[in-house]
């Protein structure tokens, strides 16, 4: 979250600055270093606000406190995976090395969906969008398109992931990436919810969350986990706020099998910004969470007020 | 206690009671978010559903409850608005889950199954909350001058309780309890509400000058 801080301080540092941006635009060069409004797009939940900024495009959500944003694109460099937790989300290659079917909850830019969708060709991909202005955002400023193999269903996740239950759809990887402005809403945190993903599973499926460690919420979430999942890694790089959790229906694969897929994979994955022989080092099992605290259900999900307890 | 120093008790019961109400009507709805987002989710057509519902139900509490208030209007009958909101919240609490379930079997557009699903967990109970208001209007006004007085104090408590019940379901019950704790609760202070109010009816009246 680190880099995702300082984009935000930076995008939230500059906005008076946009307008001499633009200026300097209309004499006819431009500086990389200053923030400039590309597009805003009118939404019911909240409005998305596209900004370049030292040579990155961000999808940012607008929120009155500051505003953050969910994705960023290298202009220079559009495959790149510019924010950690991104490149963390790919650690779950490393228990499920060929997915057929994948289902990732939370759009954003695109960048995982477009980048799995590169590396499996031949594998299906559902993505869930709630809100129908990032994925027009998507499509337009994000290289994000839609193919045969790869759909987006504009829904609540929580509705689709029970209507994809009922109509028996199984998935060989998940991933958990849904995102307000503030943290992940409250129903797609719940136990309840994580059991109807988890019922999603192939044998062998895996799922892989994206959640902060910066808060008390971090205790929860993590109970609430491990209530469903039994063990999972554990995943934080050093200066970020990211912790990634993967988690499988079977047994998680030893610290050799973890590097030597990472071996494998590591050249397709470079052309990512992705150096995955480093993630395996950081992949713990070990509890290091508070296992006292309560764990969220669809009875007791307080989760944005727990978050601002710490 | 002699019936007249009894007899002074009676508006500032009502006006508590109206509060009561008010702040559980607000209560509910705010957990009614809660019980719909799992099956659901949490879009801002699932509060359109909620508000949709509680208004229609007001509305309809608003017509019932003046209707009734010119029957021999009574503390005792007051009471048991209270007792039978009570009671209707029961299967909202029970078979809640239940009924999601075959709603959002039947109904594939998220819209339409909320606002189904509100209809059946609030209607009722929020229908019978609603003829409290004009109910108590009737209990405490003496004369025609004064009514606007009157029905304006029991606005401003109800909806202080509204406002009260707001905030804290959304400020703290919810992180001190589960949703059915807090549902449970509603009951049980309803009940209670009823109960005095019965009880009390044996020595309060309403003034009777018309």
């Amino acid at each position: 979250m680190r880099d995702r801080m300082l984009c935000w301080t930076l995008l939230g540092a500059f906005p008076r600055l946009a307008f001499i941006s633009l200026a300097f635009i209309s004499l006819g060069f431009t500086s990389s270093a200053q923030a400039e409004d590309i597009h805003k797009e009118k939404s019911i939940y909240r409005n998305i606000l596209v900004k370049e900024v030292y040579g990155r495009r961000c999808l940012v959500f607008t929120v009155k406190r500051g505003d953050r944003n969910q994705t960023c694109m290298d202009l220079n460099d559009p495959k790149k995976l510019v924010f950690p937790y991104v490149r963390m989300t790919l650690a779950g290659l490393l228990l499920s090395p060929e997915p057929k079917r994948i289902l990732i909850i939370g759009l954003g830019g695109g960048s995982i969906p477009v980048a799995l969708n590169e590396m499996y060709p031949d594998a299906f991909i559902d993505v869930v969008e709630i809100d129908e202005a990032v994925i027009k955002v998507a499509k337009r400023f994000f290289n994000f398109s839609e193919n045969e193999h790869l759909k987006v269903h504009p829904a609540d996740a929580r509705v689709y992931t029970k209507r994809a239950g009922l109509q028996g759809k199984r998935y060989d990887m998940i991933i958990l990436d849904a995102f307000t402005g503030d943290y992940i809403p409250e129903h797609l945190m719940t136990k309840e919810y994580l059991e109807e993903t988890k019922a999603l599973l192939t044998g062998p499926g895996i799922l892989i969350a994206n959640t902060f460690s910066t808060s008390d919420l971090y205790h929860h979430e993590s109970v609430t986990y491990s209530e469903v999942f039994g063990s999972f890694f554990n995943f934080k790089m050093p200066n970020t706020g990211n912790r990634v959790i993967i988690s499988s229906n079977e047994a998680l694969p030893s610290d050799f099998v973890l590097r030597s897929r990472a071996k494998k994979l590591s050249a397709r994955l470079q052309n990512y910004g992705v150096d995955i022989e480093v993630f395996p080092q950081f992949m713990r099992r070990d509890i290091d969470w508070d296992t006292e605290k309560r764990s969220l259900t669809d009875q007791y999900s307080p989760a944005n007020l727990l978050r601002s307890d710490s | 206690m002699s019936h007249h120093s009894a007899q002074r008790l009676f508006s500032p019961l009502v006006l508590t009671l109206a509060f009561t109400s008010g702040f559980i009507i607000m209560s509910v709805e705010l957990l009614g978010g809660r019980i719909l987002a799992p099956y659901f989710g949490s879009s801002i057509y699932v509060w359109g559903s909620i508000i949709t519902i509680f208004m229609l139900s007001l509305a309809i509490g608003y017509l019932t409850g003046g209707r009734l208030s010119m029957n021999q209007p009574s503390l005792k009958r007051y009471g048991f608005f209270y007792i039978g909101a009570a009671l209707a919240l029961l299967p909202t609490i029970f078979f809640g889950e239940n009924m999601m379930d075959a709603v959002f079997l039947r109904l594939e557009d998220p819209r339409y199954g909320s606002l189904v699903a509100s209809m059946f967990l609030f209607f009722i109970p929020t229908v019978i909350l609603g003829m409290i208001a004009p109910y108590s209007v009737r209990l405490l006004v003496e004369s025609a001058h004064e009514s606007g007085r009157i029905a304006g104090g029991l606005y401003f408590v109800s909806t202080l309780g509204s406002a009260l019940g707001t905030l804290a379901t959304s400020f703290y019950l919810v992180l001190w309890f589960e949703v059915n704790q807090i549902l449970f609760t509603m009951v049980g202070v309803l009940l209670f509400a009823g109960l005095v109010a019965i009880f009390g009816s044996r020595y309060l009246t309403p003034s009777q000058k018309d």
